[in-house]
């Protein structure tokens, strides 16, 4: 039955894994939440995420997309929860008691007032316009998670022979996906010295079908007019400036973009949240609230994932607090404003979240990556200048995010910041 | 000697070594497994140079116009070399029935005895699902 009976108090933006969770979380605090989706389907980018690998560690299976995505749509139709599909979230206004959303759908513009809102709307890939291309725009240049959609949701192959740019994941599944629909993948060129994606996705999709990596190179020419007939590719020095007379041609029909995904803001950033320059995403404590009393962020909208499963994750912290949120008008405590900073030192590339409000309650999930690739690297953990925890990795990862949980008990009183730092 | 020896990219753990498997010249069914840094990837370099299997994803396509690709995959795996072979005939295959998660849509896949199943939906939402609308307003 569709539940109409209720106070609509949490609204989630976006159905994807994160939107999901959030929701599931949410309702099950007892709060009235509903669920908003621009698209037809509910479940986000795993839609067309046919590969498998998703859920480890959520449900110990290696599932698809698809898959993981059924099991929490399941959870929400359980839950009764409302997802209002084909609508799409054209504005947040903050008011003295909470928001006001101005939606639509084929039904008209219509709004609602939650206390809470929960901002799940996942992120976008990084185009043409944000890598320096020479050359002309024509047809035939295509970011992966664009082909993704083509291939796997519409089921039609506009590839015969292409060349990849950026090793991302995304990227080297599609490497894979065109190779098995029968389109022919010349390589994959990165700029970096080591490939952005998984070192799984690298064997898997790559060393299978014999596919090159061509790191330390990339593209600097578009050729053709009305399609794509071929591009340059020249392998980089390490300012990854293109080295003149190594340049060579060519001929493909396609050229497909995997490089890099950016979180999805714009709207929430008309609303004055401060933003963390590093994630691109807005600062968050430990309930994934914003600087903006009332409104959460989570899962790609707050900084890129590579792992669904923390993606979810991220969802429920967010739905439960906002549940919290909604029933309180606070979350544990006082909201005088005091936080503890969380940075990133040596060798870390970003922590989330970004701040840890007091008091600090319950132990808390940390999330950080590495700025380069370290063996047998030594986390340190400092509260002001006390080493709180000490955490060995044999090898971190840039594209491999990490998971530290601390402890509250361990912040000595008084504590203004924490710092992730790499042991040199 | 190149089709004698292979190389890999160890996935058992999260250093990602480089291994480079060899027929060991003097032994006949002998292998010889380079930079691993442990056992596990040896054990892994073998397997990969005797007999790779992997799971397959990909879609299959249906008679229905708001899905035309349904996601499917192997339950199980198959020997690495016959994917082609498994793509050819999962292309080969139009859905004519509603499906969703767990469904068989091939009982055996190029006589390799494995399974190939829907992984999504040919419905928009579940089956019978109300809480998911196109359209409502409140
Ligand atoms: C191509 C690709 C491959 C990946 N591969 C893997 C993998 O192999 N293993 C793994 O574990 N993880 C993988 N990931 C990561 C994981 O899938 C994502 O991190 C995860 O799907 C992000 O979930 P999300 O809920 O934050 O966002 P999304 O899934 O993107 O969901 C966001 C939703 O919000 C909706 N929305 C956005 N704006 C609005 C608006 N204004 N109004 C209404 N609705 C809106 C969108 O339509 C979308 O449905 C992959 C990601 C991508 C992009
Ligand atoms: S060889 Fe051993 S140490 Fe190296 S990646 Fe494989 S499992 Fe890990």
């Amino acid at each position: 039955m569709q539940r109409t009976d209720f106070k609509v108090d949490t609204v989630v933006i976006g159905s994807g894994p994160a939107g999901m969770a959030a929701a599931v979380a949410a309702a099950e605090e007892g709060a009235g939440v509903c669920v908003i989706e621009r698209e037809e389907r509910p479940g986000g980018i795993l839609k067309q995420c046919i590969h498998d690998g998703f859920g480890l560690l959520q449900f110990q299976e290696k599932l698809t997309g698809p898959e993981y995505s059924y099991r929490y749509l399941q959870m929400v139709e359980n839950l009764q929860i409302p997802v209002l599909t084909k609508t799409f979230l054209l504005e947040i206004q903050h008011k003295e008691n909470g928001f006001r959303l101005i939606l639509q759908n084929e039904s008209g513009v219509f709004s609602l007032n939650p206390r809470a809102v929960i901002y799940a709307a996942g992120c976008r890939e990084k185009t043409s316009r944000q890598v320096f291309l020479q050359g002309t725009r024509p047809a035939g240049v295509i970011t992966a998670g664009t082909l993704q959609y083509m291939i796997n949701i519409q089921g039609y192959l506009p590839a015969g022979k292409c060349v990849i740019l950026g090793s991302g994941d995304i990227g080297l599944i599609m490497a894979r996906r065109l190779t098995l629909e029968g389109a022919e993948v010349e390589g994959v060129y990165e700029i970096k010295s080591e490939p952005s994606g998984l070192t799984r996705n690298v064997a898997q999709c790559l060393e299978d079908y014999r596919i090159p990596l061509h790191l330390s190179h990339t593209v600097t020419e578009i050729h053709g007019t009305e399609r794509l007939t071929g591009v340059t590719v020249a392998r980089v020095d390490e300012n990854f400036k293109p080295l003149s007379g190594t340049e060579k041609f060519v001929p493909v029909d396609t050229l497909v973009l995997s490089v890099g995904l950016i979180p999805e803001n714009d709207i929430i950033e008309s609303l004055g949240v401060e933003l963390d320059s590093r994630t691109s995403g807005p600062v968050v404590d430990q309930y994934n609230m914003t600087s903006l009393e009332g409104l959460f962020v989570c899962g790609n909208a707050l900084h890129v994932n590579d792992l669904v499963d923390y993606v979810s994750e991220s969802g429920e912290t967010a739905g439960r607090a906002a549940a919290e949120y909604a029933a309180r008008g606070l979350n544990h405590g006082d909201s005088n404003g005091k936080r503890v900073n969380l940075t990133p030192g040596n060798g870390i590339m970003y922590v989330v979240p970004q701040q840890w409000k007091i008091p600090m309650e319950e132990e808390t999930v940390f999330y950080f990556r590495s700025r380069e690739t370290v063996f047998r690297a030594e986390l340190e953990v400092a509260a002001g200048n006390q080493v709180i925890c000490r955490e060995k990795y044999p090898v971190l990862r840039p594209p491999e995010m990490e998971r530290l949980v601390i402890e509250p008990y361990l912040i000595p009183p008084g504590t203004k910041e924490i710092q992730f730092r790499l042991r040199c | 000697m190149q089709e004698n020896r292979a190389s890999f990219t160890c996935i058992v753990c999260p250093l990602g070594c480089s291994l480079v498997v060899f027929e060991d010249p003097g032994g006949e069914d002998n292998l010889l497994v380079e930079g691993n840094r442990c056992r596990r990837g040896e054990e892994y370099a073998v397997e990969e140079y005797r007999n790779p299997c992997r799971s397959l994803t990909t879609t299959v396509a249906t008679v229905f116009k708001d899905c035309p690709r349904l996601p499917v995959r192997t339950r199980g795996e198959i020997l690495l070399k016959d994917i082609f072979r498994a793509m050819q005939q999962i292309n080969s295959l139009k859905v004519e029935q509603h499906m969703k998660p767990g469904e068989v849509v091939i009982q055996d896949l190029v006589g390799t005895g494995v399974p190939v199943i829907a992984t999504g939906s040919t419905r928009p939402v579940l089956e019978g699902c109300s809480n998911v609308r196109a359209g409502f307003k409140y």
